[in-house]
């Protein structure tokens, strides 16, 4: 008996009890489309995790000034910044052991204008490390020199949205922009990183050397005058402990900023790789909940199939006994049975596929999540579908092939 | 060549009631000739059943041997039972078994189905004989949609549709009228002098008058086996109708 006739048997019985068929579907449905849902999201999450935390720079941690991050209370009181420059070059030189390189970073926005274009962005004053720390790389053009630094000099390296926003098409290159009436020269493009963790661009962006941000762009504030800064970005080294290196650097800062034991810190600080890590495991857990969902319904699903599978294998008892009389073997109705049960469950499965690419579009687009669509995941559900019908469908299948023709005939 | 198409030696088949052995029949020796129209009788409870199942290789005996043109059926494997009956038995019943919501055609070319026919060969058969039991006009109605008569002569079809030698019909007139049961048993007449072996039971002695011998059963024994000067019954239904 081929395989061919053997499954328009079974399409026919299914169609025979078309809502019956639906129903016992039902878990299936759900559960592959749980599945489908499941890998969407956490491989997205992931997918994005794994982008930010390269975009952001690995091993990163970040000091804030007091004043930034509690708020603005102590900003509109005039009060500088807690944090500084010195504090910047201290930790690097106390701590090289631990890091690489630390990046103090003053921050600014304000109207950007070139020609008669004219943008409204965020620029940071930083050093040269600044590009190495937070690992960015030049599309055009070359970052700042030490020289630059200690000069003030006019130049800046703008981002990719600055660049096309003020330019277009057209090089950036030896241009001039202004930021709060200072002329400042073009010298470098940044090479692209997207969004960040908030869905902020980081292209849109300007960076001008410290000096020249203290003392030429802010220069009219009571900032210019201190040598303080918003942040500090520390690169800790390859292979380090990222704990005992915060501590590191915490117990420095607090030694400098001569705070006594039991005194709040006047600086957060912050391991921005762990925080990007623990995003990830929330949309893990998230995954976990949903393999969860998917695998009871799954189960449910299967053990649906096997109850409507014995119930059919009753009702189809004398045609069972027909068959058997008419020649088929006893391998011949496992065979029908079995493939009617996985027929089941992989329509199931492909509607469920069809459900979990539609749901986890939906999803993506109603709670924002990022999504990855894999044809591997889709086979694997598939597949698991499949494997159910078999498991599920095995048992109902042999009790139908296990029937003695005529105990069959005779069958009521 | 001339070995007859059934015999059996001593056939015996017990059915187990929980503790009680019933005993269905108890040493059955006689032999069925090629060409032969047997019918089988006796009371209810008499083993009639239990000795067709037994020819028609759906159970095992438990005692006794059972040849079927020649070859020692008992000792068969159950696959092989099945090839067996696939190509040498066509089965009627008295309830016709035919399949609900599938039409005449499939249901006559169903045996084909398990020799790995293809769907085209298969319906090329099944409405050959579909056409020999003047059903032509009927191929694409389901059972539903047909008479009692048109239903067993579906059932007829079917099982002519392997080429078989012997045709076992455990009373397939029981259903019906009679006057469609003697329409039937003129069906079956007609295979018989195409040179199939007929073997059928009956509880009527006006069906039984259509074959050619009479074997009569009682507590699982034969206690009567005679030749029966055959009426016509092709003959009878025409007289019927006219
Ligand atoms: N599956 C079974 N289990 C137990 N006993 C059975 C079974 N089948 C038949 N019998 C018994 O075997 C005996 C013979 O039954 P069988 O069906 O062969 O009779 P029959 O001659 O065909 O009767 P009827 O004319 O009513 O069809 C009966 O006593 C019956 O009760
Ligand atoms: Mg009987």
């Amino acid at each position: 008996m081929n395989f061919y006739a053997t499954l328009l048997i079974a399409l026919k019985a299914l169609r025979v009890n078309l809502l019956r068929s639906l129903l016992t579907m039902l878990g299936i449905i759900i559960g592959v489309a749980a599945v489908i849902v499941m890998i969407a999201v956490g491989s997205g999450a992931q997918e994005k995790v794994e982008s930010q935390i390269k975009s952001l720079g690995s091993n990163l941690l970040m000091v804030f000034s007091a004043s930034t991050s509690q708020g603005g209370a102590r900003a509109a009181a005039g009060a500088t910044h807690t944090i500084s420059e010195d504090d910047a070059y201290a930790i690097a030189r106390e701590l090289p052991e631990y890091l690489v390189g630390t990046a103090p970073t003053l921050r600014g926005s304000g109207q950007v204008v070139a020609g008669n274009s004219n943008w409204s962005t965020t620029f940071f004053g930083v050093t040269p490390d600044y590009f190495d720390v937070r690992e960015w790389s030049l599309a055009e053009g070359r970052a700042f020199e030490p020289a630059e630094v200690n000069g003030a000099a006019k130049v800046a390296v703008i981002g990719q949205t600055v660049a096309t926003s003020l330019f277009g098409d057209a090089s950036p290159i030896d241009q001039v922009i202004r930021i709060r009436t200072v002329p400042l020269t073009v010298i470098g493009v940044l090479a692209s990183k997207g969004q960040n963790l908030s869905g902020n661009d980081q292209d849109d962006v300007i960076l001008m050397p410290i000096t020249t941000a203290r003392n030429r762009v802010m220069g009219a504030t009571a900032l210019a005058k201190s040598r303080s800064v918003g942040s500090i970005s520390i690169k800790a080294r390859e292979g380090v402990d990222l704990k005992l290196a915060e501590e590191k650097v915490r117990d420095l800062l607090r030694q400098r900023h001569r705070l006594q034991p039991g005194q709040d810190d006047d600086f957060t600080l912050r391991n921005m790789t762990e925080m990007l890590q623990a995003r990830e495991e929330s949309s893990r857990v998230m995954a976990m909940l949903l393999a969860a969902v998917a695998s009871v319904s799954l189960l449910v699903g299967g053990i649906g199939i096997m109850n409507i599978m014995l119930v059919s294998v009753t009702e189809r008892t004398r045609e069972i006994g027909l068959r058997r009389a008419v020649g088929a073997r006893s391998g011949d109705i496992l065979r029908q049975f079995l493939i009617e049960a996985i027929t089941l469950s992989l329509i199931g499965g492909l509607i469920g596929v069809l459900l979990g690419l539609g749901g986890a579009q939906l999803i993506g687009e109603m709670a924002g999540w990022p999504i990855k669509l894999s044809p591997y995941a889709t086979a694997l559900a598939v597949s698991f579908a499949a494997a159910i019908g078999i498991f599920f469908g095995y048992y109902p299948a042999r009790q139908a092939a296990r029937l003695s023709p005529i105990e069959a005939l005779r069958h009521e | 060549m001339n070995a007859p198409l059934i015999r059996t030696a001593d056939l015996a088949k017990d059915y187990l009631l929980g503790d009680t052995r019933v005993p269905a029949l108890q040493g059955v020796s006689l032999e069925i000739a090629r060409g032969e129209f047997v019918a089988v009788m006796g009371p209810s409870g008499s083993g009639k059943s239990t000795f067709m199942n037994l020819l028609g290789c759906l159970d095992h005996p438990s005692g006794g041997e059972y040849w079927l043109d020649g070859e020692a059926v008992s000792r068969l494997s159950d696959d092989a039972l099945a090839g067996l009956r696939n190509r040498r038995i066509g089965f009627v019943f008295q309830h016709f078994n035919l399949l609900p919501r599938t039409s005449a055609l499939d249901n006559v070319a169903l045996p084909l189905l398990y020799r790995g026919l293809s769907t085209a060969a298969r319906h090329e058969r099944a409405a050959q004989r579909l056409a020999q039991v003047g059903l032509s006009e009927r191929i694409d109605h389901h059972p539903a949609q047909l008479s009692g008569g048109q239903q067993q002569r579906v059932a007829i079809a079917r099982a002519l549709v392997g080429d078989p030698a012997l045709v076992l019909a455990d009373e397939p007139t029981g259903a019906l009228d009679s006057r469609t049961g003697i329409e039937i048993m003129a069906l079956l007449q007609s295979l018989n002098r195409d040179g199939i072996t007929v073997v059928l039971v009956t509880h009527e002695r006006d069906i039984a008058a259509y074959a050619s011998r009479i074997i009569s059963f009682r507590d699982g024994r034969v206690v009567d086996d005679r030749t029966n000067a055959r009426r016509d019954a092709g003959a009878d239904f025409a007289a019927l109708s006219a």
